[in-house]
């Protein structure tokens, strides 16, 4: 299984990016089997990497690795769209939701 | 403008933007710029950081939501722009919210663009910037699906900038010249200052404007104003009713380069005014720019821009009268600038009118023929270059000479002297009159601002020595109509005894 280098962008600890911080590590947890790393980033103290990055909305979460790069962007409450997002299919959900597999 | 609000403004140093909004754009807010595609808000906004940083020393932070930075790099180094060098001295900085060549993101859940804020904040004081360009939003609009929120975020990013103490100008399309303000009600978050440009298709002729909709708490000028772009100086509007009627007058006068003419004007033109010559094909308008030019004495310097004959033919003309044009060319005494209208846009001749002017410094300049710049532009074009023109000229203090061909051999007017005759000081009028089946020619000075003048219609010939000016006209009555009445010497003497005997 490929390990995940996930980047979260956020703006400052407000409750917005606390709510993305906690639905991301649950999915992760409950998805990921442990098999990634996660990056949690505060544009207000490190603006030069959003503008290096592109980023315009925050949260925004970045797939790094593996590839392809994607862009989820707002507070990860929608978790099929970010099971899409991450390329972990979202029907594996729906046929075994207790299941994490990320079968490709 | 200390007396006038409270609301500061600063001078944009875009031509002409000034003086319309009465001082620039007000100071620390934002000013919404809408637009049809293709109406140059993007020129508008790259043009208000960069003349920021070449008049005023300001810095310029520039949003794009649209065009890439390269893109933009690029498109205004043709215009004459180099903006790499000046993010390279730190004048100038990007914050690219272009869409990225990667998949749409994903959205999942309540966002904001606080990011985008904080990229802002940083770029402004990195440079420590005070002009911000936003270009443009409704490209933000298609890039988030939520447009609540991004109107929700983009208001706060205006307030924000009103903090940071920045100027910003904000573009957005609208799909309508005359119609709402913009797409997606962005008037609702940058409502206080809206200036508007068109770019309106009217016969056949496009025809780029802006108006000031309005400033919040402060003045300016109402109404549209044509503008241009050209190289090297982007956009330049023409200021027409920002024109006052402020000239100086003076009493001095210079000689019409015809004695006699010169009598009937009461002792010649006055230096800073504007005479038109109106008359049919071959009346002898261009003798009379020759004469005009070639009397100047030897201090003054002469400018004639030519729109209907080649510098070939108007040597040659001149030669026939016994005027050295080349001579006095190379003695720089002269300059002649021959032109087919058609070569560009009627705002364009303006400004390169102007130009010309300017570097050349006469003390003389004629225009031959206006009526043949009539044909580039529409009605109201046309009437706007010409103010431009004669204010321009009096501002200079210069002594100008419009010529003016009207489309009927014998008597009536043009369409030129209908838009004209205003705002010239002095209308000279040359006419055909058929006498007795001979076409003769007759003078007569119509106008003389500020001077009495002879009001006699007199006959005219023209020779190898140039026009000479010889009798009124008696016996005869209904000339400028151009359907003369002669009258028996009975007549007249009845017409004499009628007004003795009352």
């Amino acid at each position: 299984m490929n390990k995940y280098l996930l980047k979260l962008y956020i703006t400052g600890r407000t409750p917005r990016s606390e709510r993305a911080i906690s639905n991301l590590r649950h999915i992760c947890e409950e998805e990921l089997n442990n098999q990634y790393e996660m990056l949690i980033i505060d544009v207000l103290e490190r603006p030069q990497l959003a503008e290096e990055e592109k980023i315009l909305a925050t949260p925004t979460l970045i797939k790094q690795l593996p590839p392809p790069l994607r862009r989820i962007i707002g507070d990860l409450s929608d978790k099929e769209k970010v099971l899409l997002g991450l390329d972990l299919m979202p029907f594996s959900i729906t046929q075994n939701p207790s299941s994490g597999d990320p079968t490709r | 403008m200390k007396n006038d609000s409270y609301v500061e403004k600063i001078p944009t140093g875009i031509p002409g933007f000034d003086h319309i909004s009465k001082g620039g754009i007000p100071k620390n807010r934002t000013t919404l710029v809408s637009g049809t595609s293709g109406s140059a808000k993007t020129v508008l906004a790259v043009q208000f950081l960069a003349a920021g940083i070449k008049k005023f020393q300001e810095n310029g932070v520039f949003v794009t939501f649209e065009e890439s930075p390269q893109d933009i790099r690029k498109n205004f180094l043709s215009l004459g722009f180099d903006v790499e060098a000046w993010e390279k001295e730190g004048k100038w900085l990007f914050v690219d919210a272009s869409p990225q060549p990667v998949d749409a993101p994903y959205e999942s859940g309540s966002y904001d663009l606080g990011a985008l804020l904080a990229r802002i904040e940083y770029a402004i004081k990195k440079i420590n910037a005070t002009r911000i360009s936003i270009d443009s939003l409704g490209a933000i609009f298609n890039q988030l699906s939520e447009r609540a929120t991004v109107r929700r975020e983009l208001y706060r990013i205006a307030s924000a900038l009103k903090k940071m103490g920045v100027t910003a100008l904000m573009t957005a399309e609208r799909i309508h010249e005359y119609g709402n303000i913009g797409r997606y009600d962005v008037e609702e978050f940058v409502a206080d200052n809206v200036v508007i440009l068109r770019n309106v298709l009217e016969e056949e002729k496009r025809r780029r404007t802006i108006e000031i909709l309005k400033f919040r708490g402060t003045d300016h000028q109402k109404g549209e104003f044509p503008f241009t772009i050209i190289p090297n100086d982007g956009i330049i509007i023409i200021p027409l009713s920002a024109i006052e009627l402020k000239q100086r007058s003076t009493d001095f006068r210079v000689t019409s380069g015809n004695e006699e003419l010169d009598k009937m004007c009461g002792g010649g033109f006055f230096r800073d005014s504007v005479i038109l010559v109106s008359g049919a094909t071959g009346t002898g308008k261009t003798l009379m720019v020759t004469e005009f030019m070639a009397s100047a004495n030897k201090s003054e310097r002469c400018l004639l821009f030519a729109f209907e004959e080649s510098r070939e033919q108007l040597f040659r003309n001149a030669r026939g009268w016994g005027v050295d044009f080349e001579a006095l060319e190379k003695a720089e005494r002269i300059k002649v600038v021959c032109e087919y209208p058609e070569v560009k846009g009627l705002e364009d001749h303006l400004i390169s009118i102007k130009e010309i002017i300017s570097e050349f410094k006469p003390t003389r300049v004629a225009i031959d023929s206006l009526s043949a710049l009539e044909r580039v532009s529409t009605a109201k074009g046309f009437r706007e270059f010409v103010i431009g023109i004669t204010s321009f000229i009096k501002h200079q203090e210069l002594v100008g000479l419009f010529t003016s061909t009207t489309p009927s051999l014998m008597g009536g007017t043009s369409v030129t002297e209908t838009h004209i005759s205003t705002l010239t000081d002095s209308i000279i009028l040359l006419r055909y009159v058929e006498v007795y089946g001979e076409m003769k020619r007759c003078l007569t000075v119509l106008k003389m601002r500020g001077s009495m003048h002879d009001k006699d219609i007199r006959e005219f010939k023209i020779d190898s020595l140039g026009m000479h000016i010889g009798k009124p006209f008696r016996n005869i009555s209904g000339i400028l109509t151009g359907n003369p009445v002669f009258l028996q010497p009975y007549e007249l003497e009845r017409l004499k005894n009628m007004f003795k005997e009352e």
